[in-house]
């Protein structure tokens, strides 16, 4: 069944796997016609739609990683626990059901691009464990369809089936062989994982020998040494000492640049916003909001609140005659948000103006994960100029000396007297380093470029 | 049928690691190690051989009752270790199923397996046996090999199950050692099927010896003791005048086989979520 799913109308390169409503009531049984219907004229429209508006709009299968449709699900929650013969035998003499349906999951609908960093954020309970473990197919559903496209590695914890007998070497090839992988393909891994882990010392000595904080940098490594596709990861990053952590931050910096498909459950709002290209907020069960990382991380913050989001510095560009159309981050003209140590950027900021400006009065300002502004672009000492009406393309080429962390810009407007916020908080950066708060901050040098 | 899953390479690989893990780790730390895997069934087997041969003198007219019995207890420790073990298997790995997608029949097969290496170290010890007691073997002892596999087919059958059943009724597990131990006595292994006949007198005896071997195990004994030890030993094939019934037991192993796989199957989807 699952390949007729899967290759129905499509082509799909590599492994595929799907899982569909099994129960072979009626009612499921049209519920899945439905769906495949509704899937079908999914893809559809993404054809035409492919058709209509070019390569922007190519939502190809072939790019999907991940393809989620209409899944619900419900848990029977037992009122009485009858895990004993007895149990059972009193509550069906009684007519008792013994159990509630509790539902979980309504109708949850996304796509996974391939080289996607996809977050999933969501309250305690909301559904979201449940949603990675019919990703990792490791639940079915009730009704709807999950598709993967490659070869999946599911990380719901860490050094799920270690054993504290076996030695280290041992248990990475039995976690191994219980993730799917064959041995020569751990032979493969394994020099990676173990130098990662950076415990090759102790690979000969029994896992119950060794601290827990050892355990947990071994699984760790096992997890995102492990050469699949796709990435799937619950709540794991925040595991072993500083350094690791360290270490654990490069290599999702290193993930992205690289573009791994990696779907990430987390609470922490920072990683969001630093590593994911979109994330989706689940509430109740249902998709709260999917879209971009900033967006999602806000809302995820503000429902604690229990306010809507709204932007305190509203833009005020139509006073100022400036209206700022798009700030992009360069390196070497690709664009680029996560930035290497001392690895040079631009800042391209494209904007209408409809009075003559000075090139001093438009400021990108460049602020800290504290919102302490670092530097302000352009160099006061650069001669100004006189920008005419029009659209612009200014470029501003920045010598990075920035400190690891979190950054963002907020484009304002100074007429020499008042400063006034037009953008904040328009485009997020990430700088990799070393977390060292003593990092000296001085003015970059900046060369600044018009059209 | 999805159990032909487990002949994908992945579920291979994974098989093949827990059996080795579960070897590995049978007698971790114990003085002798493996040394006990064939220890603890010849101990059990002194036990019984001077009760039930030197005390009771049971078997006293059947030529090398006291290889039958080793090989009789070897094979029915085989089908206990299976049954025991798949019973357990899918609960003991619920923390693996609960984060890993695997095929399920793994776990079950892999307590097979463990079984079947047991009772291939054992089963060494019962041809070295045989030969110090002067047992001829001829080539229909080969006759191990077809009974091996029907032992597996029935063990296997039993074991899907209660593999699966354990998951939902954990009082399954007291209610199969009792289960076990009648089963034990049930089937000719402490004394020779002849002793039936003999006790019950010739009203009875016949008719109930060959109901007895419509049990499986007690078929699937007395046929290895047949080929392998004496053709003094009762079998079942040709003593009911009827030749279908003769196939009951060997016909009953394959029907729970295919109902035990039909059964787990459908189980094993809500597993992760039950366990």
């Amino acid at each position: 069944m699952a390949e007729s799913i899967a290759t129905n109308e499509k082509t799909m390169t590599g492994e595929t796997m799907t899982t569909m409503n099994d129960k072979p009531t009626e009612q499921s049984a049209t519920e899945q016609s439905a769906t495949e219907q509704s899937a079908t004229e999914q893809s559809a429209t993404e054809r035409t739609g492919a058709a209509k508006f070019g390569a922007e709009a190519a939502v190809v299968p072939d790019d999907i990683a991940l393809r989620v449709r209409d899944v619900s699900k419900s848990f029977r929650l037992p009122t009485e626990k009858t895990n004993s013969l007895k149990g059972a035998l009193f509550n069906l003499l009684r007519g008792v059901r013994g159990y509630r349906i509790q539902q979980v999951l309504k109708d949850i609908s996304f796509d996974v691009r391939k080289g996607e960093f996809f977050g999933i954020v969501g309250k305690n309970g909301s559904g979201k464990s449940t949603l990675l473990k019919i990703i990792s197919q490791i639940y079915g559903t009730d009704s709807g369809s999950v598709e993967v496209f490659g070869k999946l590695v599911p990380f719901i914890e860490l050094g799920v089936g270690f054993n504290p007998e076996l030695t280290g070497r041992e248990n990475i090839y039995l976690n191994g062989a219980m993730l799917g992988f064959s041995k020569e393909e751990v032979d493969a891994m394994y020099d990676d994982i173990v130098d990662f882990a950076e415990l090759r010392d102790f690979m000969e000595q029994k896992l119950k020998n060794y601290s827990s904080g050892m355990q947990v940098r071994l699984a760790f490594s096992v997890a995102i040494k492990s050469q699949g596709d796709i990435l799937v990861l619950d709540e794991v990053l925040a595991v072993g000492d500083e350094a690791f952590q360290k270490k654990c931050q490069d290599y999702f910096f290193e993930a992205k640049r690289q573009k791994k498909t990696i779907i990430l459950v987390t609470h922490s709002m920072g990683d969001v916003r630093r590593y994911c290209d979109r994330a989706m907020f689940i509430k109740d069960g249902l998709i709260a909001q999917i879209g971009d990382p900033d967006t999602i991380a806000d809302a995820y913050s503000n429902s604690f609140l229990g306010t809507t989001a709204n932007a305190e510095g509203v833009t005020d560009t139509k006073k100022r005659g400036v209206d700022v159309i798009k700030v992009r981050m360069l390196v070497d003209g690709e664009e680029q948000k996560y930035l290497d140590k001392y690895e040079d950027f631009e800042i391209e900021v494209t904007f209408d103006c409809d009075a003559p400006i000075s090139s001093q009065a438009l400021r990108v300002d460049v602020v800290d994960g504290r919102g302490w502004l670092v530097f302000s672009l352009p160099d006061p000492d650069d001669g100004p100029q006189v920008i005419q009406p029009g659209r612009h393309v200014i470029r501003y080429k920045v010598s990075n000396e920035l400190a690891f962390g979190d950054y963002h810009l907020d484009i304002a407007y100074d007429d020499g007297t008042k400063r006034y916020l037009i953008m904040p908080s328009c485009y997020q950066f990430h700088m990799k380093g070393y977390a060292t708060s003593a990092m000296p901050v001085t003015a970059p040098h900046v060369t600044t470029e018009i059209d | 049928m999805q159990i032909l899953e487990i002949f994908s390479k992945k579920n291979w690989v994974l098989l093949k690691a827990m059996v080795a893990t579960d070897f590995k780790l049978r007698y971790q730390q114990s003085f002798l190690g493996y040394i006990w895997s064939v220890l603890k069934p010849l101990m059990l087997f002194t036990v019984m051989y001077m009760v039930f041969v030197r005390f009771l003198r049971f078997g006293d007219a059947v030529p090398h009752f006291s290889v039958g019995l080793l090989l009789g207890i070897t094979m029915w420790n085989c089908f206990v270790e299976a049954s025991s073990g798949a019973m357990i298997s899918v609960v003991n790995h619920g923390d693996l199923m609960r984060k890993i997608n695997f095929s399920k029949f793994v776990v079950v097969i892999s307590a097979m397996m463990s079984a079947l290496i047991n009772f291939g170290i054992n089963f060494v010890v019962v041809v070295i046996f045989a030969l110090i007691n002067g047992v001829e073997l001829h080539l229909s002892a080969l006759m191990i090999l077809p009974l091996t596999l029907e032992l597996i087919v029935f063990s296997l059958g039993v074991g899907f199950y209660l593999g699966a059943l354990y998951v939902n009724f954990r009082d399954l597990n007291p209610i199969w050692e009792v289960v076990i131990q009648a089963g034990f006595y049930a089937t000719p292994i402490i004394y020779p099927l002849s002793m039936v006949v003999t006790n019950l007198g010739p009203q009875w005896g016949p008719l109930i010896s060959k109901v007895m071997l419509l049990n499986p195990m007690a078929q699937i004994i007395q046929d290895a003791r047949h080929f392998i030890i004496s053709d003094q030993n009762p079998i079942i094939w040709g003593s009911f005048n009827h030749s279908v019934i003769d196939f009951i037991p060997l016909v009953l192993s394959v029907l729970l086989l295919f109902g035990g796989i039909s059964y787990f199957t459908r189980k094993s989807k809500t597993f992760a979520e039950m366990v």
